[in-house]
């Protein structure tokens, strides 16, 4: 419930200076100093350790912060808003993220591939330089680039991905049904279905893992089969790191609501990553779709 | 934690409180401020930026390789573009948006200002990167800043610092708009509508969508860059399936908003700055604003004419030519309109009034150079020599630097409450003006006549033009070094100045004094002050 005390749009909320941004900027220049390092073969790799360290440090910090101010009651309803606001924006840049990956997908699914195939006034790219290659998907290109021997095989979209599709869809309604106990009050179904929700998140990651371990070790599918292995581990990997870090949020969300924060009107946090949720997995429907089935 | 949250709540009361020392700077969660480092930041870069550009004009002076090795020579083309661009004109637009949103909208601050600390502080540390590779085995990126492949996977160790530097510059960018966005739609002044809003506030919310929107395409871009140099995949390469052209689509889908990006905010300024010294509201209003959100729409389907000579099939050539030249009709809506502004109205020629009629005239030459490369059959001809280097330097220097000159001109007294020196400004106006041209408009000459771009060498019958463009460049470059000067006396010195510092301007920002409290409208401005704001 809003604090009857901050009336809303008559005072603005302005915060403090706050030590939190320049330690997450430092913890980013030094994970960005170790990559770099360890891509390089130089000393100094280990440098993405601390800056992992800080930037967790960092985030614990500046949101336990938010958190400490928002259970002052200092936040009004515009400041709620703004919150709204930029998480929303914020995923519609995640999903901008990903549309580059899908639209590399589909540039080599409908243009290059068939280019190399001879397709349209390609004739001579074919030809000249491949003579031997035939349009297909999968491919891993006129070289037969990675695989086992330039071999490999995909995985079968009725199998783990639709156990994963139905996982996913599945955490999708309990974290609704989870939102609607919280808006009831009801703190029992809302941690129950909270904890469902991560947990489901977590078996989608191990199956995934598992999947990926097979991938690499008997189909002969890796990162670097080509362009259909390039673009499936680009695409599902970076969609395995958001659940990942979608599920780590859930988790949070869980642990605050165990030590009794939210109210039934008021909890910008949990819709949040609501939000976010729901993100990946309309993103996983895309990927199933076109990056297993069809 | 909790003190934290008790201490905030108490700051409401104290407007002024004003943290000391270097954690004014370093904890900044205030948009001046933080603004205030945006532009010290970006004028810095364009210095950098401006060395390499001078290193470049050197080497082109006369035929025949002089002072520079070639490799270090497409070093500083790359990076010249890459800390122009991303270092000198987006950071200050974000600094312009940082100081003046809050105020047009009236707002105290920006809407997450700690978001916006973390935005700003990202991007010393991103340069950093990017400037040291300069100094690593390999030499800096030499590639061009538009990073194709697979010229780009030769760069030796400033690779993956080119790579990450731009994760991080868009990390900052997207952060940087999500909190223009969120503070234009939640924190405007009850009866500060969206048609009430100054025109800088318009273009720059389209700006922003415009940063979200494309900016993790080109994070998408380069980490696919980096996963096939380092990592074995072949998105940009033949044989595995993929395709170079392929990268190149993926870039510009990024890249032609991008220059819109760069250009937008300054038509916001310049829609502020022609009304003010002509006295009269700006003519068509609502049209300027639906111009700036076409211009924006279409910058998404217009990305392929940047390679037409890549070999694309003949109805894409046809589609991204004609949708090209659909761009010149908002964009014709917004000169015509500036013009109609100016229209029996009573002119006076400050500084920033001069900047913004620079802008318009010589904005509009490089607005027609794009549309004779938007023919594609001219475009073969034209592709990869200096006349794109002259279009596009045209729209960048007398469009979005000028664009930029112009703010800061016509908000420095705001800023500081002291008026500049305006005859040193006059200076650095019109020496501006007439060595931007001396650099720039040969480059059209040298590009027809078929000289290539990206060359540190060339035949000797460029040799004339390109005397003269460098000439023009090293006089350009000098008379810069006036404007930093101007605003040290400025706000060291200048003559005390009112609320309105300019007698004709209309806008939140003049009802405020000069300079502004630490917190811009602690309360919201009264629908009467509103009203009085948005004149047009």
């Amino acid at each position: 419930m809003a604090n009857p005390q901050v009336p809303d749009g008559n005072q603005y909320y302005i915060p403090h200076d706050s030590p939190w941004p320049i330690r997450g900027s430092v913890a980013l220049f030094a994970i960005m100093l170790g990559a770099i390092a360890y891509l390089n073969d130089w000393v100094g790799g280990w440098s993405f350790i601390p800056g992992a360290v800080l930037l967790a440090f960092m985030f614990f910090g500046w949101f336990g912060v938010v958190i400490g101010e928002s259970r002052h009651n200092t936040y009004n309803m515009q400041v709620d808003r703004s919150f709204r606001m930029g998480m929303m924006w914020f995923i519609f840049s995640e999903v901008m993220f990903f549309a580059a990956f899908f639209g590399a997908l589909f540039y080599a699914r409908v243009l290059s591939v068939p280019w190399l195939g001879g397709e349209g006034v390609k004739v001579f790219t074919n030809f000249v330089l491949w003579p031997h290659f035939e349009t297909s998907w999968p491919t891993n290109g006129p070289a037969h680039v990675g695989g086992i021997d330039g071999v490999f095989r995909t995985i079968p979209a009725i199998g783990i991905p639709m156990l994963n599709t139905a996982i996913l869809l599945t955490s999708g309604l309990t974290i609704t049904i989870a939102h609607h106990a919280l808006r009831a009050g009801n703190r029992g179904k809302l941690a129950l279905f909270l904890a469902l929700t991560f947990l489901l998140g977590f078996t989608f990651v191990g199956f995934q893992a598992h999947e990926y371990g097979e991938a690499y070790r008997e189909l002969g599918l890796r990162l670097s089969t080509g362009i259909y292995g390039s673009t499936f581990f680009m695409l599902t990997g970076f969609h395995g790191l958001h659940v990942t870090i979608g599920a780590i949020m859930l988790t949070v969300i869980w642990l605050r609501v165990l030590r009794g924060d939210f109210t039934p009107k008021r909890h910008f946090a949990f819709e949040a990553v609501a939000w976010y949720w729901h993100f990946v997995d309309v993103v996983w429907l895309g990927l199933f779709i076109f990056v297993y089935w069809l | 934690m909790a003190d934290h949250a008790l201490d905030a709540a108490h700051d409401h009361d104290s407007h002024d409180h004003k943290p000391h020392g270097w954690r004014r700077w370093v904890y900044a969660t205030n948009h001046k401020d933080i603004g205030t480092m945006y532009l010290v930041f970006a004028c810095t870069m364009f210095f950098i930026g401006g060395a390499m550009a001078m290193v470049i004009r050197l080497e082109l002076f006369k035929p025949g390789m002089q002072f520079v090795d070639p490799q270090l020579f497409n070093s500083m083309t790359t990076m010249h573009a890459l800390v122009m661009i991303f270092g000198a004109v987006m950071p200050a637009w974000t600094g312009l948006a940082n100081w003046m949103i809050p105020m047009q909208v009236g707002a105290p601050d920006m809407a997450l200002p700690r978001l916006n600390n973390f935005s700003f502080w990202i991007l010393p540390f991103a340069f950093t990167l990017l400037l040291s590779s300069l100094f690593v085995p390999g030499g800096a990126p030499a590639g061009g800043w538009t990073m194709y492949p697979p010229l780009v996977l030769q760069n030796g160790a400033s690779f993956p610092m080119l790579i990450f530097s731009i994760h991080m510059m868009g990390a900052s960018s997207i952060l940087g708009a999500i909190n223009v966005v969120v503070t234009i739609m939640n924190m405007r002044a009850p009866g500060m509508t969206l048609l009430r809003m100054p025109l800088f506030v318009w273009t720059w919310l389209i700006t922003a969508y415009l940063l979200i929107a494309v900016m993790p395409v080109l994070a998408g871009a380069v980490t696919m860059l980096l996963t096939d140099h380092f990592f074995g995949t072949t998105f940009f390469t033949a044989a595995g399936g993929g395709d170079p052209v392929m990268f190149q689509h993926i870039f510009w889908f990024f890249g032609h908003p991008e220059v819109y990006i760069l250009i937008l905010p300054a038509f916001g300024i310049v829609s502020e700055v022609i009304p003010t010294f002509s006295r009269k509201p700006l003519f068509g209003y609502e049209a300027m604003v639906y111009a700036v959100a076409s211009i924006a729409f279409l910058s998404f389907i217009v990305w392929a004419h940047h390679m037409f000579t890549v070999g694309m099939p003949l109805a894409a050539q046809l589609f991204f030519m004609l949708s090209t030249m659909l761009i010149a009709i908002p964009t014709g809506v917004k000169v015509f309109n500036w013009t109609a502004t100016m229209w029996k109205g009573s002119l006076s020629f400050e500084p920033p009034m001069l900047f913004a009629l620079a802008f318009l005239f010589l904005f509009t030459i490089g607005g027609f150079s794009g549309l004779m490369l938007a023919i594609v059959p001219a475009d073969y001809q034209y592709q990869d020599t200096y006349f794109v280097v002259a279009h596009f330097h045209y729209v960048l220097v007398p469009g979005a630097v000028f664009g930029i000159m112009a703010g800061v001109y016509y908000w420095l007294p705001k800023w500081t409450g002291h008026m500049y020196n305006v005859r040193l400004a006059n200076w650095h106006f019109w020496l501006s003006t007439i060595f931007v041209n001396v650099l720039f408009f040969p480059q059209h000459f040298l590009g027809l006549a078929g000289m290539p771009r990206r060359i540190p060498d060339y035949a000797v019958q460029f040799t004339d033009w390109n005397m003269v463009s460098s000439i023009g460049a090293f006089g350009f470059g000098l008379s810069q070094l006036l404007f930093p000067l101007l605003i040290w006396q400025c706000v060291r010195s200048g003559a005390k100045v009112g609320n309105r510092a300019w007698e004709g301007a209309h806008g939140l920002e003049w009802e405020l004094p000069s300079p502004p409290p630490y917190h811009s409208w602690t309360e919201a401005p009264s629908d009467a002050l509103i009203a009085r704001g948005a004149s047009h």
